[in-house]
């Protein structure tokens, strides 16, 4: 029945008691609207790319200002530093060498490459840039040095001070040329100063921030993925399963985790993802608390006996209808475990029992700053970097906590 | 009473009640008057959402302000301006001039102090009583209410009372300082329909002794023609007809209070037809949970749910199970549907299902559907309705292609009177009655052959009620289907099923068709009951709970 014949039906009146089936929706729909029981309008019939439940969470979201920043903040940071080898690198972006293009951040080339011998090119070599100069050119990053890149031309000795101390010929006093040497560049400069072994702050700040970050990100993941899991089968099935496991991780989370960390330490090489292993088997059980008491409340639902009712999987139903209702709870509880994941991680490699030496990390140039008091740059900036990242996460969460707060959400 | 019979004692002129939400103002109350002469019984009357709460918890300014507001309007309670008075003149007539009774008896009882603390209180507060004094006037109370050996349930706590005792505690606080008026807002809505009868009883009694004005809230039509003197009809967030009930009853003027009253449930089934093809069957069935107790948890004692009840469901026909509240109702029919476990054989379409795992339950699950009774909760409000309703199609029929299982959702939406257009809303995007609809759908398009209907109708507007009664006789006509209906409430049932079987504590009080149990009920068990649903009257205690 197109819409034309429906017209002709509404204004019939000897055909409006057939018309009157065809309407039996929109009969419905009328005799059943009081205030509260009348149905909004909706003006799709398409399903809306958000929910009008996210939208409301989105707009709550971006109501909080310095959630909504911070977010906003946080996000260009990281993808700087995710891209942190071609803000600071020792290597040149591009090559142009005898009218062929060579890419050194991509490829490693030997150094006879460009008439050297060393099996791999040392771009920050006179020589290697000399002939370069010679046949072609290079384009460099902005920062010249790399996480573990040592600067051998510093002018007083390592930790030297951020280069804005000192005047441009006292910075580049120890080039061949003075303030003359091509080398004598901004990018060359030590803006943060150097730490200990001659290494560039800003560029281990760059790349500590991003495996921070990282190692917070896929700690944080994994441990909701375990710690949703688990603590879904717990509420979902309950009884026997959740009171064994419950002790389970009684006794499990009592492990002191420090020590553990020492004793492994000492048999495997501890690296990012070892250590991100060990830190795994712990920081899953945080998880589990809430999602096993959202399962718990809401495995008795009404709906979620419907489903059954149905035939439906159990693991449908933890998938379909109770895996959202843990999600808020979840989604609440993440930058605040991120947060931690990372403050963990700086604190271990604070003590030494972190990352392998050489790494860029926030923790290590704490220590640093704390053995070097008569270079305050080193704690500074460490300092500076952590408390930005963490009060960003904090602002973001927040924020996130507010947007899934029901009484605002359904307000 | 010091005002005089025709001065009224609380006049309401042109209430307006507006609620802001997310920014918006929306009126729920669109300028109501009406007044209440001292020692009258003033019946508010309208469905869900009409404003006709929203309009009486103004009258003590009990709403969330400021989210609610009054534009206009003017409350004069003897005198006074309710509307514009202070805090402090407020809290003076709250509970001493103007009580309220609220409809959820269990909430609104503080469950952790005991009895005698939250009706001394009231008396404490507005009366500066002593202890002993407050003490001496809660018994008197209790006594009043109707609460047998008062002086062993001064030390009671909430939970320790029945649904009927707890309201009539609060009828208790409610009168403590001798009102003028009284504020009933839906005060048995939660009871069972034979503790529903005792407390109007309970109530018009107290009302002659005291000579109080009473403002009664409900949605119960049988209620207003026993209990009001004059009635309000609301709809919309206004009154549209007011006048003394049994003008209204016998020649009602709007067409909304019209569409109220011809709203009740009507209709027959048609007669039991014995030889129909049995679809579900049941011998001596029997739900017991187990009373553990001590160190060990040895299982001491059981409460005996279901106890032992033969059942057989025919093809195209229905069978109401009614009782009150406790009565095993829901129990049975959940071990029917292998939803908890039980003893005793079950058949369905001659098949033992009893000793199948949940898990071989499954396959069969298409067959057999559940119709839960709060259309609100029985849907996940994460879903659309389509995706809601082609749960079952997915796992019962998983070789239909998106398109097909589509097509099967818009035939089911349309064959329980909802627009297949709407079918990727929301269920908040949906009325009460449509939410119903879409539970019925749900289970519908899994083509059943036996039905489970727990209280279908009990969360929904008296004539959403009938419309869904309607919708179900006619699904049954067009598919043969085999019902269980559970609901305590008799109109409901008399208007749809063929055999009921009366409940209590788990066991058949009463069988047969239906013709025999609502014209000759032999028990007086089932006459209390029939009395109380039909004609609301109390019987006399002892054949039926508190």
């Amino acid at each position: 029945m197109d819409d034309a014949q429906k017209d002709r039906l509404r204004n019939d009146p000897s055909k409006a008691r057939e018309y009157e089936s065809e309407r039996a929706a929109d009969i419905a729909r009328e005799e059943t609207s009081g205030i509260a029981q009348m149905a909004p309008e909706s003006q799709f019939v398409k399903r809306p790319r958000l929910s009008p439940l996210n939208k409301r969470r989105w707009q709550n979201f971006t109501a909080n200002r310095r959630g909504y920043w911070s977010l906003w903040i946080f996000l260009v940071l990281f993808v700087l530093t995710s891209f942190a080898e071609l803000i600071a690198n020792d290597k040149p972006l591009l090559v142009s060498y005898n009218d062929e293009f060579y890419y050194p951040i991509v490829v490693d080339y030997p150094e006879e490459v460009f008439g050297g011998f060393l099996p791999v090119t040392n771009y920050r070599d006179p020589f290697v840039q000399d002939e370069i100069d010679a046949n072609g050119w290079a384009i460099w990053p902005p920062i010249r040095y790399s996480y573990q890149t040592v600067n051998n031309e510093i002018p007083s000795p390592a930790p030297s001070p951020p280069s804005w101390t000192m005047s441009r010929d006292e910075a580049c006093s120890r080039y061949p040329d003075g303030a003359n040497d091509k080398n004598c560049t901004f990018g060359n400069m030590n803006w943060l100063g150097t730490d200990d072994q001659g290494r560039d702050v800003v560029a281990r700040l760059i790349y500590g921030f991003r495996i921070s970050v990282m190692f917070g990100l896929i700690l944080t993941a994994a441990s909701a993925v375990i710690g949703v899991g688990a603590g879904a089968v717990q509420g979902y099935f309950g009884g026997w399963t959740d009171l064994i496991f419950q002790r389970f991780i009684e006794i499990w989370s009592s492990i002191p985790v420090l020590y553990l960390l020492l004793i492994i330490a000492a048999i495997l090489p501890p690296g990012f993802w070892i250590l991100l292993g060990i830190m795994l088997l712990f920081s899953w059980v945080a998880f589990v608390g809430v999602v096993r008491a959202e399962f718990l409340r809401a495995r008795n639902f009404e709906y979620v006996s419907a489903a059954r009712a149905l035939g439906v999987g159990d693991l449908t139903i933890m998938w379909r209808h109770l895996l959202p209702n843990a999600m808020v709870a979840t989604l609440t509880f993440l930058p605040f475990i991120l947060n931690g994941s990372i403050t963990t991680l700086t604190s271990l490699d604070f003590l030494g029992f972190g990352l392998p030496p050489g790494s860029p990390s926030l923790g290590e140039l704490l220590a640093q700053g704390k053995n070097n008091l008569q270079a305050p740059w080193l704690g500074f900036s460490g300092f500076f970097v952590i408390s930005l990242m963490l009060s960003l996460l904090v602002f973001i969460g927040e924020a996130v906590r507010d947007a899934f707060d029901p009484r605002k959400s359904f307000g | 009473m010091t005002a005089k019979a025709d001065k009224p004692i609380l006049s309401v002129d042109n209430l307006q009640v507006a609620f802001k939400q997310g920014g918006k103002v929306q009126l729920a109350v669109r300028g109501i008057s009406f007044t209440i002469a001292p020692g009258e019984t003033l019946a508010l009357v309208g469905e869900s959402g009409s404003g006709k709460s929203v309009s009486a918890m103004s009258i003590l300014k009990l709403l969330p302000y400021p989210a609610a507001s009054h534009p206009g309007g003017a409350i004069n309670f003897d005198g006074q301006d309710l509307l514009t008075a202070s805090d402090a003149d407020l809290r003076k007539t709250r509970g001493n001039r103007i009580s309220v009774i609220f409809q959820e008896p269990m909430s609104s009882l503080n469950p952790l102090h005991t009895i005698e603390r939250q009706v001394t209180e009231v008396l404490k507060v507005h009366r500066g009583m002593r202890d002993q004094a407050a003490r001496t006037r809660t018994l008197e109370l209790l006594r009043e209410v109707g609460i047998r050996d008062p002086e062993k349930r001064l030390g009671a706590y909430p939970h320790q009372l029945s649904g009927g005792q707890r309201q009539r505690v609060m009828i208790a606080m409610a009168l403590a300082n001798e009102p003028d008026l009284l504020i009933a807002d839906e005060p048995t809505t939660a009871l069972d329909v034979t503790v529903q009868a005792q407390i109007l009883e309970l109530l018009a009694k107290l009302q002659r002794e005291n000579g109080m004005a009473m403002l009664f809230i409900t949605h119960d039509l049988g209620i207003v023609r026993k209990i009001a003197d004059r009635v309000c009809v609301m709809t919309k967030g206004e009154i549209v007809e007011e006048g003394p009930t049994a003008r209204i009853f016998e020649a009602p003027r709007h067409e909304y209070t019209r569409h109220l009253l011809a709203a009740e449930p009507k209709g027959r089934p048609p007669a039991a037809n014995l030889n129909a093809a049995k679809v579900m069957e049941a011998r001596d069935v029997k739900v017991w949970f187990p009373i553990k107790t001590g160190f060990f948890r040895k299982t001491t004692d059981h409460v005996k749910a279901v106890d032992g009840i033969d059942l057989t469901v025919r093809a195209g026909q229905t069978v109401g199970v009614v009782g009150e509240s406790g009565s095993g109702k829901t129990t049975l029919g959940l071990a029917l549907m292998r939803m908890i476990s039980s003893k005793g054989e079950i058949l369905f379409e001659g098949e033992r299902i009893d000793e199948k795992s949940f898990k071989e339950m499954r396959s069969l699950r298409e067959r057999l559907q559940i119709v839960f009774q709060d259309p609100f909760g029985s849907l996940s409000p994460r879903m659309p309705i389509a995706d809601i309703i082609s749960e079952g199609l997915k796992i019962h029929a998983p070789n239909l292609s998106a398109d097909e299982r589509d097509a099967r959702v818009v035939q089911a939406l349309g064959e329980t009177g909802l627009d297949p257009a709407t079918r990727f809303r929301f269920p908040h995007e949906f009325s009460g009655g449509q939410r119903q609809r879409i539970a019925i759908a749900r289970a519908m398009v899994l083509n059943p052959r036996f039905v489970m209907l727990d209280e279908p109708t009990s969360a929904l507007d008296m004539s959403v009620q009938a419309q869904v009664v309607d919708l179900l006789r006619d699904l049954q006509k067009k598919h043969d289907l085999a019902y269980l209906f559970i609901s305590h409430d008799l109109k409901v049932v008399r208007a749809l099923a063929n055999e009921v079987i009366v409940m209590r504590n788990g066991k058949v009080v009463e069988r047969g068709t239906a013709d025999e149990i609502f014209d000759a009920p032999k028990t007086d068990y089932t006459k209390a009951l029939m009395a109380a649903a039909f004609d609301i009257e109390a019987t006399a205690s002892g054949v039926i709970s508190q």
